[in-house]
């Protein structure tokens, strides 16, 4: 029997990694300064779920990839016109907050609900993916829950590498200590896995997939659902960047020699 | 009165507590103390005997769960694990080691108990009620937070406070907790690692060597010399015991079929989309950047770089030394230094 997968990806939105960040605090509590004017991209480890989801998927005729976010829709928007040329996925949307300062719990809630919902989905081959950490709570704590709360118990976290076998079970590698991977075999779906950042490059641009995608968009952007995110007694006593800044010996027009005799004896210290 | 738990599970040997655990007992004693909660210590260990030794006649509950299917470290097992040992306690607070493990299954465990959970915890401090410091947006914002809801779940970042030692009294007697499994559809195979003399990620390493991109970019020669690289980079990991991280820009070369280091991989990666390790010193060779790069080192003490760029962003302000210099030439020289 052919092996089919229903894989839910789970991606939050963040700010360009490369962007300068400066925390503030509003009467709902800490964000970014001008959080809704920095550019966003898809977070990372997630758009490295997603390309792996979208390459399981092609390689089993039938599967689907649903591409689920919680975030403003105009910055989802913003994000999916390029997103949406890379790989071929159908977007389920909730409107809600941005930002990293809000509770993993609730966001879970949010995006469960939103799984469960899903036309279509069959529980029973579900594969829900996403990032194991986001670039901006990164707390490695939403699946999890998103999972539990979709009663699914077989969960994987840091994982690189997925290799499906013809029974429909399949091979997991995932991130421990020291460089080295665990290597689990599941059964079969359903299951979490939270990718770090698996094997594959990011795709090029594809415009014939973005035009077919974009054609799900816009409307799964109007359809979005506006929920509010509970804090669950969750308060901040500071947010603030870290202040330390090192007085840097700059050493130059000194031979190699000389750096390197001291380079060892730093170490041997 | 709050009711405090520390989760811990044993090393691969399965004979001994690991080391993050053992420093989140230190944290379970110091802040039972401080808040007046009474201390429970929880132990996920297959063989059942890895905690009497360790945690001696420590002033607190110890609780068990013992038995073959928890030598794995699986979802299934560890979350049903916790989830008995979190009940047996009634923990209203639970400190647990941020380790792969744990860090799986604590958020999934702490829905079950109706709870909330806060990660990679690298400060505790008591204020009107107990404070806990984590980073956001990838080390970059510091922030220090409470929560008035219970039970609260703390995963705490390995490295960020020394461990216990027992006082070398009689053991405890141990509780053993049992556990009602759910059907295993997991099974854990193994672990894969690099060959010993080919593994370049050491936790335990007193210092990280950073390689950036430069290494495989043209030199003075116009000429790139990537094999001359490996061999440089390789001798000082070995000579030296050093562990490699990497950046970004290097470790995606081998995506845009540049020149590559062979040995390098995303899982050297540092930085905002890598890994934050913690080692007492770090040298950093050949890279360049700005903030995104230098989260990768935000816990390594003592920083030096070597760039021909003096105004390098990894560097300044972020480094204690720069070395404006070749690193082909500098390190081919701490390499003979070092094998003498």
């Amino acid at each position: 029997m052919a092996n089919i997968f229903h894989i839910a990806v789970c991606a939050s939105v963040v700010p360009d990694p490369l962007q300068t960040l400066e925390p503030v605090t509003g009467p709902t509590g800490p964000g970014l300064k001008n959080e809704m004017m920095l550019p966003a991209v898809l977070d990372p480890w997630a758009a490295s779920a997603l390309y792996e989801a979208a390459n399981l998927a092609a390689a089993h005729a039938g599967s689907k990839v649903y591409l689920v976010t919680l975030g403003p829709k105009a910055k989802v928007q913003q994000v999916m016109m390029t997103v949406a040329q890379k790989v071929p996925f159908e977007l389920v949307a909730v409107d809600g907050p941005l930002g990293g300062f809000t509770d993993a719990h609730s966001t879970a809630t949010a995006l469960a609900d939103a799984i469960a919902a899903i036309p279509g989905l069959d529980r029973e081959r579900l594969l829900l993916f996403g990032g194991w950490e986001s670039a901006s709570r990164g707390a490695g704590a939403t699946l999890q829950i998103v999972g539990e709360r979709l009663g699914v118990t077989d969960q994987f976290q840091g994982v690189d590498q997925i290799t499906v076998n013809e029974d429909g079970s399949f091979e997991v590698l995932e991130r421990v200590e020291g460089g080295k991977h665990q290597v689990s075999v599941c059964a079969g779906t359903p299951a979490v896995l939270g990718w770090a950042t698996g094997n594959l490059p990011e795709p090029r641009n594809n415009p014939q997939v973005g035009m077919a995608n974009m054609r799900g968009v816009m409307p799964a952007l109007q359809k979005a659902k506006n929920v509010k995110l509970n804090a669950n007694g969750l308060s901040y006593v500071s947010v603030s960047l870290p202040k330390q800044q090192r007085v840097t010996r700059v050493v130059r027009d000194v031979p190699e020699d000389e750096i390197a005799r001291e380079i060892v004896q730093w170490i041997a210290e | 009165m709050e009711k405090l738990l520390v989760l811990t599970h044993v090393d691969e040997s399965g004979a001994a507590l690991t080391r993050a655990s053992l420093e989140a007992v230190a944290a379970g004693v110091e802040f039972a103390g401080a808040l007046g909660a009474t201390l429970s210590i929880g132990v996920v260990d297959a063989q059942g005997a890895a905690s009497a030794q360790q945690l001696g006649s420590i002033n607190a509950r110890v609780l068990a769960v013992t038995g073959v299917e928890f030598a794995q470290a699986r979802y299934s097992t560890d979350a049903a694990a916790c989830e008995a040992l979190v009940r047996a306690a009634e923990a209203t607070l639970v400190f647990a080691p941020a380790s792969s493990r744990f860090a799986r299954v604590m958020p999934g465990v702490a829905h079950r108990i109706g709870g909330f959970v806060e990660t990679h915890i690298t400060a505790l401090a008591k204020g009107e009620t107990l404070e806990a410091t984590r980073w956001f947006y990838r080390q970059r914002v510091e922030a220090v937070v409470r929560r008035e809801t219970r039970p609260w779940f703390l995963l705490l970042e390995a490295g960020t406070r020394s461990a216990f030692i027992t006082n070398g009294g009689a053991p405890r007697e141990v509780e053993t907790v049992s556990v009602t499994l759910p059907a295993l559809r997991t099974n854990v195979s193994g672990v894969r690692a690099p060959k010993q003399d080919e593994q370049t990620i050491r936790p335990d390493a007193k210092i990280l060597f950073v390689a950036g991109a430069g290494w495989t970019k043209k030199q003075a020669d116009g000429q790139v010399h990537a094999a001359e690289a490996e061999t440089l980079i390789l001798g000082f990991l070995k000579a030296a015991d050093a562990s490699l991280g990497s950046s970004k820009s290097l470790v995606d070369q081998s995506g845009e079929n540049q020149t590559v280091l062979k040995f390098m991989t995303h899982m050297n990666q540092i930085g905002q989309t890598g890994a934050t390790p913690r080692h007492p010193k770090g040298l950093s060779t050949c890279c360049h950047g700005e903030e995104p790069h230098v989260v990768g080192w935000r816990f390594i003490n003592e920083r030096r770089a070597i760039s021909l760029d003096p105004n390098c962003g990894w560097a300044r302000g972020k480094a204690d030394v720069l070395y404006v210099a070749d690193a082909f030439k500098v390190m081919a020289k701490v390499n003979a230094l070092l094998v003498k």
